[in-house]
């Protein structure tokens, strides 16, 4: 690659001086290179091929029939049933609440504050949301008991379902909310002003504005951001780690089993299998995302 | 969470500027119910863990488990957590040092000599966002392996694998940030008035892109100080893996500590933000809304 780099460099630069420049410039970028060789591509190598081998390094497709097993099957299901309803239910409170950010100023204190914390909820939350949610809702959590002994209501009458698959949901939301004003407010306040004056001028309503104009130029926005909402919750892993330390309802759960332990269902290289199935969702949601997002910059200045 | 009630506080700046944005911004009682909701909900949770930690051991409420945490005699119980949060802190540094160091020094080369190397850098730098750390946790096992044979299993290896993390984000930083300033005028001047590619970077590229830079560490250390799946999947101990094992003994504990690291990282994010805009009000020239 540098002896190309060289050669190409070379033709352009006539001068003296700059024509011994471009080998150690080219140098330059393989410190950054290597580093992304050994700990980016070669991790992803291995994630990607080390469930297609077993384990006397022979060649095979036969662990691959992990992805049939009715447990991982139903851990593949919740996930993605699970990503789509706290993506969902994100998308549509983290609109509603980017819409009223657009009654501040931009670059004003109140927005500099819901970014903030937006970024904290969405980005860093991890075990720390968990400890939030078993402290509101958990078994001794301060929504519970107010419930239990102001109003009688049991919430875990059904059993502790804070630590199974549907104790996720309200956490998860909480963590999807913040990250879909991060990604749609920039969208919705590259609306112009005068879009609306130009429909009010020409006879329009604000509502015939809404329908016409608006929501057709934001839609592409919303549906990418529902998108890297739906990888957002697929890829997560703090938050149902430290809220269910024995089950693995759903896929990096299952990942986890199979890492911490040395075979799961009398399989080799599960944990290989589990993160070939992940990226390849993954792969698809993320090549949609971009297809998306590439229509919304349109709209993006 | 805080923000978003003290943000309800701020009407007086919205009916100032509700006249700039005719139709578009919703009307203020709009404004002021999806916040309150919204605000509302999001608040219970954090209030939830302030309530937690004021629990008296006898029923009522008083400060006794945040007394405990500070109190000498529970120094051994205590102490994971304290390893943790200086591991934390190492890991900050070498990550913070492999953004500066190596990422920063990287995209200048490209915007200077590569121009057609910036969109398949982009696409690197942004990749880890499509890879879960769930999966690159599978794959960095075999390799931690290997380090943990030939450097140790110090906790300050894991900076190799935070450096990929926080990728996404602190390139985003030093990207605006290069886009908003002429690195080739600037590197030509300075080069052609006799300075070396050393002072060119240190005295001319770096006071400028100032703003990127501190943004793309700071935002590094609050992914860092969040960091759990990498780290307790490869048995490394740093602050959030340290929460989880004491919240098994001391949840109160825990959960004191989960909500000043939720605060610390409020702060750091917030500090990102007053940079940056601070920056941007000094380019558009009239200071026009000082809040």
């Amino acid at each position: 690659m540098a002896t190309a780099v060289h050669e190409r460099v070379g033709v352009v630069d006539s001068g003296r001086r700059r024509r011994r420049a471009p080998a150690p410039a080219a140098l330059g970028l393989l410190p950054f290179g290597v580093y992304i060789a050994v700990f980016l591509a070669l991790p992803t190598g291995i994630a990607l091929a080390s469930g297609l081998f077993t384990a006397d390094g022979a060649f095979t497709f036969e662990n691959l029939g992990a992805l049939g097993d009715p447990v991982i099957l139903s851990a593949f299901g919740n996930s993605i049933w699970l990503s789509f309803l706290t993506a969902i239910i994100g998308a549509v409170v983290g609109a509603a609440l980017s819409y009223a950010m657009l009654g501040f100023p931009e670059g004003g204190r109140a927005r500099a504050i819901v970014d903030a914390a937006s970024g904290v909820l969405a980005q860093f939350g991890g075990v720390m949301l968990a400890f939030a949610f078993i402290a509101t809702i958990g078994l001794q959590g301060v929504v519970t008991l107010l419930l239990r002994d102001g109003f009688g209501i049991d919430i875990f009458a059904d059993g502790a379902w804070i630590y199974e698959l549907p104790g996720l949901v309200l956490p998860y939301v909480y963590f999807q909310v913040p990250l879909m004003v991060i990604t749609f407010l920039p969208a919705l306040a590259g609306i112009k002003p005068q879009w609306m004056e130009a429909v009010l001028t020409l006879g329009g309503t604000p509502g015939a504005f809404w329908r016409r104009v608006g929501i057709p130029v934001l839609a592409p926005s919303f549906l990418a951001s529902f998108l890297l909402l739906v990888a957002n919750a697929f890829s997560s892993y703090a938050t149902a780690a430290a809220l269910s330390s024995q089950g693995s309802s759903i896929v990096p759960l299952q990942i986890r089993t199979a890492l911490t332990s040395e075979t799961v269902l009398g399989r080799e290289n599960v944990a290989g299998v589990l993160a070939l199935g992940m990226i390849v969702i993954m792969a698809v949601v993320m090549t949609a995302y971009a297809l998306v997002q590439r229509r919304a910059a349109r709209w993006q200045a | 969470m805080a923000g978003l009630n003290r943000a309800g506080l701020n009407r007086a700046g919205l009916n100032r500027t509700a006249p700039n944005r005719t139709g578009i911004a919703p009307r203020p009682v709009t404004t002021g119910v999806i916040l309150g909701v919204v605000g509302l909900v999001f608040l219970i949770p954090i209030a939830s863990m302030i309530e937690f930690t004021l629990r008296g051991v006898g029923g009522g409420y008083d400060g006794s488990h945040w007394a405990a945490l500070v109190d000498p005699a529970n120094a051994g119980k205590y102490a994971p957590i304290w390893r943790g949060l200086q591991g934390s802190l190492v890991l900050s540094l070498t990550t913070v040092a492999i953004v500066l160091f190596l990422l920063a020094p990287t995209m200048i080369l490209v915007t200077l000599r590569f121009p057609a190397l910036r969109r398949p850098l982009e696409f690197l730098c942004l990749l880890p966002l499509s890879i879960p750390a769930i999966v690159l946790v599978v794959g960095l096992s075999p390799i931690y392996l290997t380090i943990g044979r030939s450097v140790g299993t110090g906790v300050w290896t894991l900076a190799f694998a935070y450096g990929v993390t926080v990728l996404p984000y602190a390139y985003r930083a030093i990207q605006a940030n290069l886009d908003a300033i002429d690195v080739r005028t600037l590197t030509e001047a300075a080069r052609s008035l006799g300075a070396g590619w050393g002072s060119v970077l240190l005295t001319v590229l770096a006071p400028n892109l100032r703003v990127g830079l501190l943004s793309a560490s700071l935002i590094s250390v609050a992914v860092v100080l969040g960091e759990f799946t990498i780290a307790s999947l490869l048995n490394r101990q740093n602050l959030q893996t340290a929460l989880f094992v004491v919240n098994k003994q001391d949840p109160y504990v825990a959960v004191i500590l989960a909500l000043l690291a939720l605060l610390f990282a409020f702060l750091l994010l917030l500090a990102i933000g007053r940079v940056g805009t601070a920056a941007a009000l000094r380019r558009t020239t009239p200071k026009k809304d000082p809040t």
